[in-house]
């Protein structure tokens, strides 16, 4: 029986979610039984250009030839999973989005004119249909797990939506906005880390990006009520998941 | 009858010595939280606690008392009704037969030092959800059956209770069927002591007890009197039948521009019992774990059915919430829902007053 295949493809990221995907331990093992893996460069399989099952792509399009590679990832694949904030909403490289780009490059680069770079850092589904996403930096590996289970199943993953808060209620950890005043983007953020960072005692800082029905102005002006100013405020929304419309949107308005 | 304060430790030996595992309030994260302990010295001695909406902090006092403070996040409900917990596992064997089993329910007998009157209300409540209704629910009655629970008296109610308005505390009522099976009172060099249950008598029974005196019993008294004396209360109208009046009130959308719709509120409240379920598999798919979970009507799954969130914004969740705990508990369970604890106030990160949005809807009743 042939196995079904997946391609793990990359776009500009710093590579950290494909070693999520290479450090799932005994799990990538019973997965290379359950999958053929055609294509993974940073684990040595080459064979870009196959037709798969699956496509997981990490990273964000961020040069010319890459929207072409994308278009024709999408053509050979029959489901597209981004994985990571760069691939779901741009990354941090997003960034420079709200920069001029030309002005960067000319002031860092020794050669700018061997820098092939777009202006904007964009997340994959600006260029073609994405059918699942995963956010996080890095991804949860449980997630990544739980979506290729269900699509080998035939169904689609259950979306994980609601607020990092419900997460931490979960585990029993204490609020670190209400105990210590941290400006904790939990109440805004979707869960699926398993509330990592206000289980360690720091406040959560929106790298799996916004959750279903947030409330971002209400948000914004609790962290302005912590005694943020309002640079820091956009700083908190303009990170990780820049790219994301509703932290953009918020980010913006408090952007001096 | 009366104890002195070193007797604590005894019975603290005592019910382990019975089996126990002793469950009390301990400093931890800034706030004071439930978990397993086997000396007096693990208790919040010479604590208070400072609660505004939206705010928890701890400070030291010069006293010696170890239950003078309101509460913390969480007291029973996440030890009776777990946050996470599996139910039920399936397997497929080689010829593609599934089978189910059931998890087994084994619990440990839990002894709870230290709950207030709003939790040992609360747990009423969860008793006739969980065990009065058409289904018994196995894993919760696992861990109730043996459960232990000796009350302490609310001394110094945070800014944030409004116990007295619901009828809940600050202290917990005499004639107490399947709440509490001792309750103290925490008086300057000992504590004031009745037993609810047999169970509670048996154990007191191996303290060194004396009769209370007219001036100990003098001393709870104003104790509770003072405890009686809270900042916030509930409106004191017929808070159900005008919330159910009031569905179109355009107080419910000024409260959403507010709320996070986060669900805080609904984790922290010590009477809040929705939960989702949702199957976990084994990579394989040999296998498949059920899980159940808090959730919260806060949430877009609480509303979710066969392709359609019935309540899409949060003005239509808040109002779910308020009008269940407030309105339509009392046609299922015979009370309300909500025992005064505060915690919805103060576990709120942007400081949102369950008082206040009552008030807010229901003093706008037109007659």
């Amino acid at each position: 029986m042939n196995k079904p295949k997946i391609a793990v493809h990359k776009f500009s990221s710093c590579d950290g979610c494909q070693l999520a995907i290479f450090n799932l331990g005994e799990s990538l093992l019973i997965l290379s039984q359950l999958v053929e893996i055609t294509h993974f460069a940073e684990a040595g399989a080459l064979d870009e250009e196959a037709t798969v099952d699956i496509a997981i792509v990490e990273g964000s399009v961020s040069t010319s030839e890459d929207v072409a590679r994308l278009q024709k990832i999408r053509d050979n694949s029959n489901y597209l999973m981004t994985v990571g904030a760069c691939a779901t909403s741009g990354g941090i490289q997003a960034l420079r989005n709200m920069a001029n780009t030309g002005q960067w490059i000319a002031e860092i680069y020794a050669n700018p004119a061997v820098i092939d770079s777009l202006d904007n850092s964009t997340a994959i589904k600006n260029h073609v249909k994405v059918d699942l996403e995963l956010w996080g930096c890095p991804i949860s590996q449980r997630q990544l797990l739980m979506a290729i289970r269900a699509l080998l199943f035939g169904v689609m993953p259950v979306e994980e939506h609601d607020k990092v808060c419900m997460e931490c209620k979960r585990q029993q950890t204490v609020c670190v906005m209400v105990t210590k005043n941290e400006a904790c983007m939990g109440p805004v953020t979707r869960t699926g880390c398993g509330a990592l960072c206000p289980r360690v005692g720091r406040d959560c800082y929106g790298c799996y990006g916004p959750a279903e029905n947030v409330n971002t102005q209400a948000m914004a002006n609790r962290l302005q009520g912590l005694g943020l100013v309002n640079d820091e405020v956009a700083r908190r929304f303009l990170f990780i998941n820049s790219g994301a419309d509703q932290f953009y949107l918020q980010g913006q308005r408090w952007k001096t | 009858m009366f104890f002195k304060t070193d007797q604590l430790q005894h019975l603290l030996d005592n019910l382990q010595a019975k089996g126990y595992t002793c469950i009390g309030p301990q400093v931890r994260h800034e706030t004071i939280i439930y978990d397993e302990m086997t000396s007096v010295e693990q208790l919040p001695q010479g604590i208070n606690d400072l609660q505004q909406p939206g705010s928890y902090s701890l400070n030291a006092t010069n006293g010696s008392k170890y239950f003078d403070w309101a509460n913390g996040p969480q007291a029973i409900k996440p030890l009776l009704f777990l946050p996470k917990e599996k139910l039920w596992s399936s397997a497929q064997d080689a010829d593609g037969k599934i089978s189910f089993s059931a998890v087994k329910h084994e619990a440990k007998k839990l002894a709870i030092i230290g709950v207030r009157a709003c939790d040992i209300a609360a747990l009423k409540i969860h008793d006739s959800h969980f065990l009065q209704q058409s289904f018994i629910d196995p894993y919760y009655q696992a861990r109730r059956q043996d459960l232990l629970i000796i009350a302490v008296n609310c001394s110094r109610p945070a800014d944030t209770c409004f116990c007295y308005s619901t009828g809940d505390g600050p202290f917990v009522p005499s004639l107490l069927k399947q709440g509490a099976d001792i309750v103290l009172t925490e008086l300057q060099d000992g504590f004031l002591v009745t037993a609810q249950t047999e169970q509670g008598e048996n154990i007191l029974s191996e303290l060194a007890l004396q009769e209370s005196t007219a001036e100990q019993r003098a001393e709870s008294e104003r104790i509770k009197s003072n405890a009686s004396k809270q900042n916030r209360q509930l409106p004191k109208l017929d808070i159900k039948s005008r919330l159910f009046e009031e569905l179109n009130n355009e107080a419910w959308h000024n409260i959403a521009e507010k709320c996070l719709s986060c669900g805080n509120c609904t984790s922290v409240c010590p009477t809040c019992f929705c939960h989702s379920e949702n199957e976990v598999p084994e990579l394989d798919g040999k296998s498949s774990s059920h899980y159940r979970e808090w959730d919260s009507c806060f949430g877009q799954g609480h509303s979710y059915i066969h392709g359609i969130t019935i309540r899409s914004d949060t003005s239509q969740r808040y109002r779910q919430w308020l009008t269940h705990k407030f309105s339509s508990w009392v046609d299922q369970y015979g009370r309300s829902g909500c025992v005064g604890c505060g915690r919805c106030i103060t576990w709120c990160p942007v400081a949102i007053d369950v008082t206040e949005s009552v008030a807010q809807i229901v003093e706008k009743h037109h007659d």
